[in-house]
């Protein structure tokens, strides 16, 4: 019955999302030529048919919600994935713990950010509609349209059964052991699919022939918001693999790992594209930036559902995946259809000169990035070419990456940290290595102190000095901030105290530049620091990913009853082995007593459980966790008399710090998502006095104090 | 007669760019090199033992009945893994995950082919849905 309902909610969902992607191309084929009335009434009807689209899909994910909670176990996805004896918690978030279902989370989510869109538009239209708008709205549709498709017709969770089961084997075991469950994907599909918005908008950029990146202007709150989001997820993913899987890890370069990756550092280097000032700021980039990680998404989305790759979070082989395939091949050459269409509006018009350090560095950023993304992506493809060519099947190993990618990244964040000395006017290279000394100096000590401390291997020791070298610059930014005035952006305008025989810095050299000089009031002081806390969380990142992945110490073994197993100072007794077991499902814990010396730190339960729906057995790690170090135990197997049990101790130092980092970026993207707002009004004005410059974007610096 | 300066500064950048191609390239060739792990079969690494000597994955069934454990902490074992046709035997070290090795399971496991046609695997291949991750990787 429900599953009637869910099945119209769906098939609903293709003519409305058909319907209003026509009625907007409707409106922006009309622009300008129609009368202004008569543009608004269509642009109305299209806004419905957005509601109608998104309550197409609402209604399909709470139908879906509906019938697993009720154990409808007539619906195929709920005989699948449904199971009576799953708590309710678990029950809900099943509605993404299998293709289908999460499928029918990106649509609606998918909808939402229509909706939104069209809805932003709304407010905007009285003050003169942007003529990129609707057809920004058609690429969502077009997108939208195609999502409906494939969950109706390919990938549909509402079929039914017969003759119908008593009952269903749940999710997977690994999908309900931790409450992550109910946040990491949903956060990963907001931020991943937010990025249509960015995509949308560069394309109608192409197709309008609007020169320049009044678009990325437009688009920066999405593109903030979805980053932030998508970082959050992919935090809270590497978490949850730590937490849940027991290999004590975080990050094993997997495929599905980087498909999530990969557009996140194209739309990281989108963000930064955006502040770059001069030469018309290179519109090309931007649009191939986010065409990029939009294809990106896609492919990632690809990637999870077609098998084609070996991974713990891909899905069973279903038509879905060639589906998906097709359809992202078709968007990738669309796109660049439409780019040698209007390939001269991609190229600066004119040679502009004065490029700023700023500018220069801000573009090898992003160029690391772009470069970082490829390395990654051609690890993650590889083993599909090497299949296509030879027929055999392989991976690639984990060391491929360690050996390219981290050390761009390291080169990157090196030119994040020199960045953050630059400042918007232009800066004589003196007084860029001026202020670049001090954070010089802290990395070489890092370095020093880390090396002759602890044995160390070359890499590591380079993350803890680009690190120190990112933090200092972050500290310097903040020292300096307080001490000294601030220019108009609320950018730190003094030189450093070695720079000073060369007493050039924007403050004394902008009215020189300009006829006259704005005074507009300085930027409210949270959103200053966006940036430097971005960085800061990149940093500490570094420091967390390098010390965990380096100094780890662990040891496995078999234990009886009261024997004890020792590793890097902390011993753990095996005081006990507790078996309980109910209607569904079984369970083994150890219990560990540990002690480092004379301490005692408590006790911690590892488990072992047996999921008898699926056949499976989850070992869950026990962690304690404290700033410095994590103590980290699993069991790998319990003697059927309980006298011992096999277990594995770790100590993860400074784990802690790969979470605390994944959250200051996040708060760093969603504090510049807060700055707009409030300083709208004071960039209005400098866009004015911008006008004469040729500065063709009005957008304030994300990354101020950068 | 002189160039546009335009002109002679796209040239520019697209030299700067085929130059970085190329030296990425070079990185990527050089990264990959030896960390390409090709999935065997027993049949294909009894058949073929002269590609075999590199690492690499092998995959199959666990034969009913022949795991043994081989020392008294549990972190070695011995059993065979067969693809219905030929079976290899497979000395693992260090621990497994719990259920890895039920007999007539699914399991891959990653190592070297000795002299004797015993492969010698340090990493079991954690099996999730038809999918599989490796158990214990050092990141």
């Amino acid at each position: 019955m429900i599953g009637a309902a869910g099945r119209s909610a769906l098939a609903l969902g293709v003519p409305a999302s058909v319907v209003g992607t026509l009625l907007w191309l409707r409106v922006a084929l009309t622009g300008g030529s129609a009368r202004s009335a008569r543009l608004a009434k269509l642009a109305r009807v299209a806004r419905v048919a957005s509601w109608v689209t998104f309550g197409a899909a609402c209604g399909a994910a709470g139908l879906l919600e509906a019938c697993l909670l009720r154990h409808d176990f007539g619906v195929r996805y709920v005989a699948e994935n449904g199971g009576r004896g799953v708590p309710v918690y678990y029950t809900v978030t099943s509605m993404w713990a299998a293709q289908d279902g999460s499928l029918l989370l990106w649509l609606l989510i998918l909808t939402v950010y229509g909706l939104l869109l069209a809805r932003s538009a709304a407010a905007r239209t009285s003050g003169g509609a942007a003529p990129a708008h609707p057809w920004a709205m058609v690429v969502v549709g077009v997108v939208t349209v195609f999502f409906f498709a494939l969950s109706t017709f390919a990938a549909n969770p509402f079929e039914s059964v017969h003759p119908m089961p008593t009952g269903g084997p749940g999710p997977n075991p690994l999908l309900r052991s931790h409450a992550a469950m109910g946040v990491h994907p949903p956060l990963l599909y907001a931020g991943y699919v937010g990025m249509v918005v960015p995509f949308a908008y560069g394309v109608a950029a192409l197709i309008t022939g609007e020169s320049g990146r009044g678009w990325l202007h437009t688009t920066r709150r999405w593109m903030l918001l979805s980053w932030s989001l998508l970082t959050a997820g992919i935090a809270l993913g590497a978490w949850w693999s730590y937490a849940v899987l027991g290999w004590g890890g975080y990050w094993s370069w997997d495929p599905v790992e980087n498909a999530s990756l990969l557009p996140w550092l194209t739309a990281t280097a989108l963000l930064h594209v955006a502040m770059v000032r001069r030469g018309h700021g290179l519109p090309g980039w931007a649009v191939a930036l986010a065409t990029a990680t939009f294809v990106l998404v896609l492919a990632g989305t690809f990637l999870t559902r077609s098998g084609a790759v070996a991974s713990v979070h891909a899905f069973a082989r279903s038509p879905v995946g060639p589906t998906l395939l097709g359809f992202v091949l078709l968007i990738a050459t669309g796109v660049a259809a439409l780019a040698a269409w209007r390939g001269q509006l991609l190229s600066p018009a004119t040679l502009r000169s004065g490029v700023t350090a700023r500018d220069t560095l801000l573009l090898a950023g992003v160029v690391s990035l772009v470069t970082l993304a490829a390395v990654v992506l051609t690890g993650t493809l590889f083993p599909l070419l090497s299949q296509a060519l030879t027929g055999q099947r392989s991976s690639v190993d984990t060391a491929y990456f360690d050996r390219t990618a981290v050390p761009i990244a390291l080169a990157t964040m090196v030119l994040a940290g020199s960045a953050m000395a630059t400042s918007r006017r232009d800066d004589a290279v003196s007084t860029v290595a001026g202020r670049l000394v001090t954070p010089t100096a802290v990395a070489l000590a890092a370095v020093a102190a880390v090396g002759i401390s602890v044995r160390s291997g070359p890499m590591t020791l380079a993350a803890f000095g680009v690190a120190a070298f990112v933090l200092a610059g972050v500290c310097r930014c903040r020292l300096a901030a307080r001490t000294s005035p601030v220019d108009s952006h609320g950018r730190v305008t003094r030189p450093s105290r070695r720079a000073l025989p060369r007493p050039v810095s924007s403050r004394w050299v902008r009215p020189l530049h300009r006829s006259a000089p704005p005074t507009p009031p300085p930027a409210p002081r949270p959103a200053r620091y966006a940036g430097l806390l971005a960085h800061a969380g990149v940093a500490v990142v570094a420091v967390g990913v390098a010390a965990s992945s380096s100094y780890t110490s662990a040891d496995e073994r078999q234990i009886l009853a009261g024997q004890v197993i020792t590793v890097h100072g902390v011993t753990a007794r095996l005081s006990g082995v507790d078996r309980h077991g109910d209607a569904h499902g079984m369970a083994v814990t150890a219990r560990l007593r540990l002690r480092r010396g004379e301490h005692d730190l408590g006790t911690i339960r590892p488990r072992l459980r047996y999921f008898p729906d699926r056949d499976m057995t989850v070992s869950l790690p026990a962690i304690r966790t404290r700033l410095t170090s994590d103590v980290y135990a699993t069991v790998t197997g319990v003697a059927e008399d309980g006298a011992n049990a096999t277990v594995r101790l770790a100590v993860n130092p400074l784990v802690g710090l790969v979470w605390l980092g994944g959250g200051l970026i996040t708060l760093g993207g969603l504090l510049a998502l807060g700055r707009r707002a409030a300083t709208r009004r004071a960039a209005a004005t400098e866009d004015r006095h911008e006008a004469d410059t040729g500065s063709a974007v009005p957008d304030r610096s994300t990354l101020s104090g950068v | 007669m002189s160039v546009d300066p335009l002109r002679r500064r796209r040239r520019g950048a697209l030299c700067l760019g085929a130059a970085g191609v190329a030296a990425l390239g070079l990185l990527v060739v050089s990264g990959l090199r030896g960390t390409l792990v090709y999935y065997r079969t027993p049949s294909e690494v009894l058949d073929d033992r002269p590609s075999s000597t590199d690492r690499m994955r092998l995959g199959g069934t666990v034969v009913p009945g022949s795991l043994q454990i081989l020392d008294g902490t549990g972190t070695r074992l011995r059993f065979r893994i067969t693809d219905g046709r030929r079976d290899v035997m497979v000395e693992q070290r260090g621990a497994a995950p719990p259920g890895t090795f039920a007999a007539g399971r699914d399991a891959v496991v990653e190592g070297v082919l000795d002299a004797d046609g015993v492969f010698e695997s340090d990493t079991v291949m954690v099996k999730h849905s038809n999918e599989y991750r490796p158990a214990g990787s050092s990141r």
